[in-house]
């Protein structure tokens, strides 16, 4: 392991880790107490290194959504939104548990880990 | 350094040659034997010789390393060469790094070019990697991206589906006055039309997504005090700018305002002249909610009111804005990196109002009296903004 990596895996891998193992995290940095999502090295913009996992709240907002139209023997439509967690960050992912076309912007949703193709994946429901 | 070494680049280039190769349907021919016949029809539209030729830019998205494999197919052996891929704004930013090159001393004679056989050769064509964080929810890129935007600004500003048809209308009503439009023997578009075309992602349907056809097309570029003395009109660079904000969509600070409000801001500082100054507009349509926003982020009027700007037509032959009069990206070609295809309709509209003969339109096709242009590209997803902004000799 180089010197300047520190941790076994970089912050991408942790998180899927984590995902695996149930939990949703995410970055906060400690020196500016903001969280970041997508995980990184440093901060983005300014580059402090003093990041921390913490598990994110699981709440969110529908900041804008989408009904990705497919084939019923593909799959059928499917919701995709970005969501606004409590944390602040933003995020890309699902809305399941509701037509994938009613997901309507300001709804409040929360967070859970299922599985899409066979791999870990937050996904969220309408609260 | 103050802004007037920034703005040192202000028409000390222009573009002498322009050329589109293989719009449509090119079967048989290959991205690159599609980019070097544009390159060839822009030299000779010149009256440029290809050995002159010592700057090649290019971006495509058959070509990882694409200035160098053009540069190889030409027998050029360039003194500088630039194949950044920002998207398809990429065109618009080698202009601006072709104008630094030539202004420098570094070449003498720059082209800019770009190829695609996408349609013939199967659909839309990428080379853009799988986004991490994103790619496990497999959105369907870029048009999901988009239509999280166009949802976005529905919701913030009141506008309606109807609101983004009235773009692909009057795109299209462009296209039917451009024999060069893929479009062009298709008739016209109504509202209905639009809202009713097979959805693709809510709230974007078909006929709010742009073509997929294949072709290239090529400009040349030379300093100012050469191009005084080629064939054609010279039409002069007086202002060039980018910048980018974000790569993923889930990283769009604000989706419903792009970095277009800087790109634009600086090009029309360097070129002195205001967005109401322009005698055309010509705007990276690859969606209909593009149209919108980029009137909005380049100053043609406020965040949230574009949607009456394209009421009735406004922007179409009729109207008062000469928006997209090639037909855009929506009805005219889209070979899947437009950015070229915008320039060259900002510089056909000037060559033809000073004379040159850049191919035949139907009445009101043509700008008369036109004098100045913006060219806005856009790539990825609505992450790079590239503006250039062009003129005629009496606008230096």
């Amino acid at each position: 392991m180089p010197e300047n990596l520190t941790g076994t895996v970089g912050p991408e891998q942790q998180f899927k880790n984590f995902l695996s193992e149930g939990k949703f995290m995410i970055q906060r940095c400690k020196s500016l107490n903001q969280f970041l999502f997508h995980p990184r090295v440093a901060f983005p913009g300014s580059g402090e290194r003093d990041l921390e996992w913490v598990e994110a709240s699981g709440n969110g907002v529908v900041y804008s959504s989408s009904c990705n139209r497919r084939l019923p023997e593909k799959g059928g439509d499917f919701n995709l939104s970005l969501i606004t967690l409590e944390e602040g960050p933003r995020m890309m992912a699902r809305v399941e548990g509701i037509d994938p076309d009613k997901v309507e912007i300001g709804q409040k949703v929360k967070a859970r880990i299922s599985s899409l193709n066979g791999e870990p994946a937050v996904i969220f429901d309408i609260v | 350094m103050d802004q007037n070494d920034i703005n040192r680049l202000r028409g000390k280039t222009a573009v002498v040659g322009l050329a589109e190769s293989g719009c449509g349907l090119a079967s048989g021919w290959s991205a690159m034997e599609i980019m070097a016949t544009a390159v060839h029809d822009a030299l000779d539209d010149a009256g440029i010789k290809l050995k002159e030729v010592d700057g090649v830019f290019a971006a495509t998205a058959f070509h990882s390393m694409a200035a160098m494999s053009l540069s190889e197919y030409l027998g050029v052996k360039p003194k500088f060469a630039d194949g950044s891929q920002i998207g398809g704004s990429s065109f618009l930013s080698h202009i601006l790094t072709a104008a630094m090159a030539l202004d420098a001393g570094l070449i003498n004679v720059a082209v800019v070019a770009y190829g695609s056989n996408q349609k013939s050769a199967g659909g839309f064509k990428t080379i853009s990697e799988a986004m991490p964080y994103e790619a496990q929810y497999q959105p369907r890129m870029p048009v999901t991206a988009y239509a999280l935007s166009a949802k976005r600004y529905m919701n913030e500003f009141g506008a309606t589906r109807e609101d983004l048809a009235n773009v692909a209308v009057s795109a299209r009503d462009w296209a039917l006055l451009n024999p060069r439009a893929y479009t062009h023997q298709d008739g016209p578009l109504t509202v209905n039309d639009v809202l009713s075309a097979r959805p693709i992602v809510d709230p974007l349907g078909k006929l709010d997504c742009c073509l997929v056809t294949d072709g290239g097309a090529a400009v040349v570029m030379t300093r100012s005090d050469r191009a005084k003395d080629t064939k054609n009109t010279p039409i002069y660079l007086l202002g060039a700018a980018m910048e980018h904000h974000h790569r993923m969509i889930s990283e769009m600070p604000d989706l419903v305002q792009t970095s277009a409000i800087e790109s634009g801001k600086r090009a029309f500082s360097m070129s002195g002249y205001k967005p109401n100054d322009m005698s055309t507009i010509q705007l990276y349509d690859a969606f209909t909610i593009n149209t919108l926003l980029f009137l909005e982020d380049l100053g043609f009027c406020k965040k949230g009111e574009a949607k009456e700007l394209v009421k009735n037509n406004n922007t179409g032959p009729a109207g008062n804005l000469k928006v997209n009069t090639n037909g855009g990206g929506l009805s005219c070609v889209h070979p899947g990196m437009y950015g070229l295809f915008v320039t060259l309709e900002a510089l056909r509209q000037l060559r033809n109002a000073s004379g040159d003969d850049v191919g035949q339109r139907l009445d009101g096709g043509w700008i008369d009296n036109a004098r100045l242009s913006v060219a806005h590209g856009n790539g990825g997803v609505l992450s790079s903004q590239v503006t250039n902004i062009w003129g005629v000799s009496d606008t230096l």
